[in-house]
């Protein structure tokens, strides 16, 4: 404590390391643009073994059905629904800090923003595998789409899995929209540097001719915003649709109201420990400290921290209800879960999703690389199985103890899991290898010097905690 | 510059590009050349600069209300949809549901909303901002790379009733602008 006057408090800047625009357009571009690190060629080298992997266990399960995987009657939904619920779960928190954090004007998430969209996409990739390969004949999953045929048949409007089809399906496409489009003046600045003929021509067709002309942002601006504003709701709205596949069931466990809301939690909650594990190992290789600042990942920590405890009042809410329902099947549902056969599953989520978390209340450990990662990655592993615990418990001990059985999965299921890592991870690494993993342009912007009264003329006063990108002199 | 060798094409000017120090000379500059009368002139930036719509007296974006329009067809279509396959063309009894039930139908319906939406703010822009538009007088220059990357640029086009090359030329020097340019345009002779 010092005896002089308190003064405004001055915001750290969002970008620390004193960038300019030159060097912004350097550090992130050049990533594209240098020799790969080794461990990139690792990595792909394994993950692309792993997506060849995964390419023959599906040819094999399209010539043998899914037959070869662990279900049984009850447990018809085994580890490929587990694993869609997980994966496009994971997305969420790519257009939470891509929407939402845009839309309440949370200037740190340009560091993110672009990795996490693109984390999005591929998730939902992987997501969308799975339903499709669950339905059998594969070749017929077209169906789900109502085009005029020669059964002259339509699809069930009213099935909560032709929701899904159609929820699912906009989520993916809205993000690849939203996504590309914030791409366009960054794929202008990889133009304007290739120094190939065959970059610049690819990079200038996908940058459409962009030139930063002033007409352009006023539109381009607008189309952001409007995009930010309606990936909101439909972010919401998915993971909404997604629980409905349990919720509008009358299964006991999964006919529950509160659902949406839970799933939708949850989904931010795992969707950022898969955020925080890229961001960080990306940072770490890149050298983008200056940009991904511990203030980033402490924000992030925060959201983890948050949704951790709504996700724990969910776990503890559900049991109330169960209770106070006085329904004996929906008491049995959830007492059984905490101490029947799945016990060990369901405490390895209370423990992974609620209790870990709370290690995040203390500000040093949310500031601390090593302590971040390992939480992210028992985040990441408790919200699988609190999927598997809500698909998988539920349904081997449902109405008639006589259809009782035990789900135990095969080798399939888990090479299946296993392999959409190689997807996942392939498709990320190229992403790393072709694409500016920082939003350049959003960065140039929330830089101090890119705020016209930067130097105070005009009579305007230095905004700092607004202008998030304060002075630092 | 360009070649003007060639002889089934002669050039004419397009514009007159000059650039400037930095993101607030930029707005002083836009201002002055709103002031000057020019209107058909454009401010080129690596990142939209806060303000400069105001300074260029540029009107609000209309793409809301591409979206808007889109929205309505995609909310309305899709729920005329459902209710026409699943009530009209080709009821099936499932579950004893009835044919039309509007609340089964309100998931898809707002799918369909916000995918509709979404081409409407995506191609509306791009319609708006005529792009994909791969060439342009701009590119010619070879300061105008710097767009992307750290240029801060104005350009005024001919088609502005005050065009003029060698006065607009003089009034950009004037007001600040440095390394100023006339850009040709190629036309095809008959």
């Amino acid at each position: 404590m010092t005896s002089q006057a308190p003064t405004a408090y001055v915001a750290p800047p969002l970008i620390s390391g004193n960038p300019t625009f030159q060097s912004v357009s350097d550090d992130i571009a050049g990533v594209t643009e240098r020799k790969q690190p080794v461990v990139w060629y690792l990595g792909f080298a394994l993950f692309f073994s792993i997506l060849l992997m995964f390419g023959g266990i599906t040819g094999y399960l399209f010539w043998e059905g899914v037959g070869i995987w662990g279900l049984n009657i009850p447990v018809a939904w085994g580890w490929a629904i587990v694993n869609f619920v997980w994966w496009v779960g994971i997305g969420h928190a790519g257009t939470l800090i891509s929407a939402i954090l845009f839309l309440f004007r949370q200037r740190w998430r340009t560091s993110i923003n672009r990795m996490a969209e693109a984390m999005t996409i591929f998730a939902v990739i992987c997501a969308l595998i799975f339903p499709a390969i669950h339905v059998g004949r594969v070749w017929f999953v077209y169906w789900t789409l109502p085009f005029p045929n020669q059964m002259s048949m339509w699809p069930n409007f009213r099935s909560p899995l032709l929701w899904d089809v159609f929820a699912v399906g906009t989520y993916f496409t809205v993000s690849l929209l939203f996504w590309y489009v914030g791409l366009i003046p960054d794929l202008a600045t990889l133009r304007d540097r290739a120094t190939t003929r065959l970059k610049r021509v690819l990079t200038g067709i996908f940058a459409l001719g962009w030139r930063g002309a002033n007409h352009h942002w006023k539109n381009y601006e607008r189309a952001y915003l409007i995009l930010a504003g309606i990936a909101t709701p439909l972010v919401l709205s998915v993971h909404s649709v997604v629980s409905f596949d349990f919720a509008v069931s009358l299964v006991p466990g999964w006919h529950t109201t509160i659902f949406p809301p839970y799933f939708v939690a949850g989904a931010i909650f795992s969707g950022f420990a898969m955020v925080m594990t890229l961001a960080i190992v990306a940072r770490k290789i890149y050298h983008l400290e200056n940009f991904i600042t511990l203030r980033h990942f402490d924000a992030m920590n925060k959201i983890m921290l948050a949704t951790s405890m709504m996700v724990g009042y969910a776990y503890i809410c559900e049991f109330f209800i169960a209770w106070y329902s006085g329904n004996e099947y929906e008491m049995f549902a959830f007492i059984n879960r905490a101490t029947g056969p799945y016990a060990w599953a369901y405490w390895t989520m209370i423990i992974c999703n609620v209790f870990i978390p709370q290690l995040l209340w203390s500000g040093r450990l949310r500031r601390n690389i090593v302590a971040m990662f390992i939480i992210a990655i028992f985040i990441n592993i408790g919200m699988w199985f609190e999927r598997f615990v809500i698909v998988v418990s539920s349904l081997a001990n449902d109405f008639l103890t006589s259809s009782w059985d035990y789900y135990t999965p095969t080798i399939f299921d888990v090479l299946t899991y296993v392999g959409t890592f190689g997807v996942f991870f392939t498709l990320f690494l190229l992403f790393i290898r072709f694409l500016p993993m920082i939003a350049i342009a959003e960065i140039k912007g929330v830089l101090p010097q890119a705020d016209p009264h930067h130097d105070g003329e005009n009579g305007m006063q230095e905004r700092p905690a607004l202008a998030g990108g304060g002075s630092h002199e | 510059m360009s070649d003007q060798a060639r002889t089934s094409v002669t050039e004419r000017p397009a514009l007159v590009l000059a650039q400037f120090a930095g993101p607030k000379e930029l707005i002083m500059a836009a201002k002055k050349t709103r002031g000057a009368g020019y209107k058909k002139f454009d401010c080129h930036s690596p990142f939209p600069i806060h303000g400069m719509d105001q300074a260029m007296g540029e009107k609000q974006s209309p793409l809301g209300w591409i979206v808007g329009g889109l929205a309505l067809i995609g909310g309305t279509g899709s729920l005329l949809m459902q209710w026409w396959m699943s009530a009209i063309d080709y009821p099936v009894i499932i579950s004893g549901k009835a044919f039309f039930s509007f609340q089964a139908f309100v998931p898809i319906t707002f799918e369909l909303t916000v995918l509709l939406s979404a081409f409407g703010a995506v191609f509306g822009m791009f319609a708006l901002n005529g792009l994909p538009r791969l060439h342009h007088p701009i590119f010619n220059s070879d300061r105008f790379a710097a767009a992307s990357n750290n240029g801060f640029f104005l350009s005024v086009e001919a088609a502005d009733a005050k065009f003029d090359p060698l006065q607009t030329t003089s009034f950009l020097e004037s007001i600040g602008g440095e390394h100023v340019e006339t850009l040709n345009e190629e036309v095809h002779d008959d």
